[in-house]
């Protein structure tokens, strides 16, 4: 596309593109870190990534000051418009990633304390790395504007869903083995659902950039594969 | 009126390049009833080709924005509507326009007669050098649109309200038409196209010698006519195409290029030189 005949315009966009990649990548990164803090029982590196989570809400307060005062100055229409809002949805969905991994990190710190293993942390390692995966890949989506790219990450998050349906009843397993393992197997429990929460607002994201690039939104059903809503707990028999 | 003939001239078009096979027409399932109809206009002043096989279909009781850069043909393709082109030494029209189906460029038909059911209000308000009240007036006493006083104070008082203009001079309706604000005299002269009855009212960038608020007061004033009246604008404001138009022309080098609804043309165009043009990116 040729640029604006007004230079300031083009600058204030593409400020607007830098701020949301620079927000991409804090939240790729408090995602691995929160992730990794679970996984090792680092406090650490848990309270590290609850402190970064403020960089991410600051760039979300910038970004929706900027887009709303280029709407009220260029009263953009078309192309540009899409732009600007999609630099509004795409910061609040990475800043609800943000809060994601940040309560990740303090079930890491809730769990500290647990001595044994839990075999479930390992499918969440996997579910994690899908979900970084899948956040790199909408980012670059979002860089390129690339439909193609954005329409896989979208299709893709069904795997997540399966893992998390997969996880979710492994702890129940766990939890009605031993009670002992009821304490650890919840916090686990909420942290694979907040990884799951963080792909969702990736195919939110893909969902922005198919309507960025193609000026209608995306209608379709995404393909839903969490199952966890309707499973249910086979309790052992008691004997009698 | 002098306003057609010091109008400005549209550029030469470049008639070396290509031209395209028609006008991207995004249709309206809810597009009300044709009201006028172009196939294949043009105009040229002496050798000069100004409009390239212009066809479009105007709605009835809404409100068409034309838009696009200057010389772009827009307001030469408004001014064959009224056939106020006629005035302009060497100006040729060729093609068929027509209103509820009738050519208006059938010999047989009142010229004078059509310029009062196409009403026309242009860029600089022009109130006649005469009375509030004699500038209604003036139009229906000569076609015999009313009897007697009575019947006239009562064209001229529903023309001025129709105009939200009533309030503002209803005790001084002897004074010059002149001595109003620029908004004030722009409602006039909308009122005075009224006062005939039209049909169809063109207006030629209505609001671009007005302040914003006298600019806001006609952008209702045309929310309201569009109930009754098929209204035709020629806009340089982008915004003021999105705010007050159903649907939207988009016209380059004497061609159109895009015709659809107006949320369509600002949201998503069809084509890149649409686009660049709402979006500011023409060189």
């Amino acid at each position: 596309m040729t640029e604006h005949i007004v230079t300031s315009y083009d600058e204030e966009l593409k400020d607007l593109a830098v701020k949301i990649t620079r927000m991409g990548g804090h939240a790729e990164k408090v995602l691995t870190d929160a992730t990794q803090a679970l996984h090792r029982h680092d406090e650490e590196l848990a309270m590290r990534t609850i402190n970064a989570d403020e960089q991410i809400d600051r760039l979300e307060h910038e970004i929706e000051e900027q887009a709303i005062l280029m709407i009220a100055k260029r009263q953009p229409v078309a192309a540009d418009l899409r732009e600007v809002i999609a630099a509004i949805k795409i910061s609040s969905d990475l800043e609800r990633i943000g809060d994601l991994a940040k309560n990740i990190a303090k079930r890491a710190v809730a769990v500290q304390s647990e001595t044994g293993a839990n075999k479930a942390v390992l499918g969440i390692d996997h579910m994690s790395r899908t979900a970084s995966e899948q956040l790199k890949d909408v980012l670059d989506a979002f860089t390129q504007r690339d439909v193609d790219k954005a329409m896989k990450v979208w299709h893709r998050d069904s795997e997540l869903d399966a893992m998390y349906t997969s996880i979710f009843r492994e702890l129940l397993t766990y939890m009605m083995e031993d009670t002992r393992n009821i304490t650890y197997s919840t916090h686990l429990l909420f942290a694979a659902k907040n990884i799951e929460r963080i792909g969702d607002h990736a195919t939110n994201i893909a969902e922005t950039i198919f309507y960025l690039a193609k000026g209608e939104p995306l209608r379709d059903e995404r393909p839903k594969q969490d199952a966890s809503s309707f499973t249910r707990a086979d309790y052992p028999q008691s004997d009698d | 009126m002098n306003d057609a003939t010091t109008a400005e001239r549209p550029a030469a078009a470049d008639t070396s390049e290509v031209r395209p096979t028609g006008p991207i027409v995004v249709p309206d399932p809810d597009m009300n009833p044709t009201r006028v109809a172009a196939r294949d206009v043009s105009v040229f002043y002496g050798a000069k080709q100004a409009l390239f096989d212009v066809s479009i279909d105007i709605p009835e009781r809404s409100v068409t924005a034309f838009i696009g850069p200057s010389g772009c043909g827009k307001s030469t393709f408004l001014r064959c509507i009224n056939r106020m082109n006629d005035t302009i030494d060497g100006c040729r029209v060729t093609g068929d326009i027509t209103l509820d189906d009738r050519d208006i460029y059938d010999p047989s038909l009142d010229v004078v007669e059509l310029r009062a059911r196409v009403g026309m209000v242009f860029q600089k308000p022009n109130p006649f050098p005469k009375s509030i009240y004699e500038n209604i007036a003036y139009g229906p006493r000569i076609h015999g649109l009313a009897r007697g006083k009575t019947e006239m104070d009562a064209v001229v008082e529903t023309s001025l309200r129709k105009a939200g203009l009533w309030d503002e001079v209803k005790d001084r309706l002897d004074d010059p038409g002149t001595g109003l604000s620029g908004g004030q005299q722009q409602r006039l002269c909308i009122a005075r196209a009224i006062a005939v009855s039209p049909e169809v009212i063109l207006m030629d960038e209505p609001c671009s010698a007005l302040d914003p608020i006298a600019t806001a007061k006609v952008e209702e004033l045309i929310d309201e006519l569009k109930e009754n009246y098929c209204i035709i604008i020629v806009t340089h404001s982008m915004q003021q195409a999105a705010r007050v138009s159903q649907r939207t022309a988009f016209f380059h080098l004497g061609v159109v290029v895009e015709v659809g609804p107006t949320e369509h043309i600002f949201t998503n165009p069809k084509d890149e030189r649409t686009h660049d043009y709402i979006t500011g990116r023409f060189g």
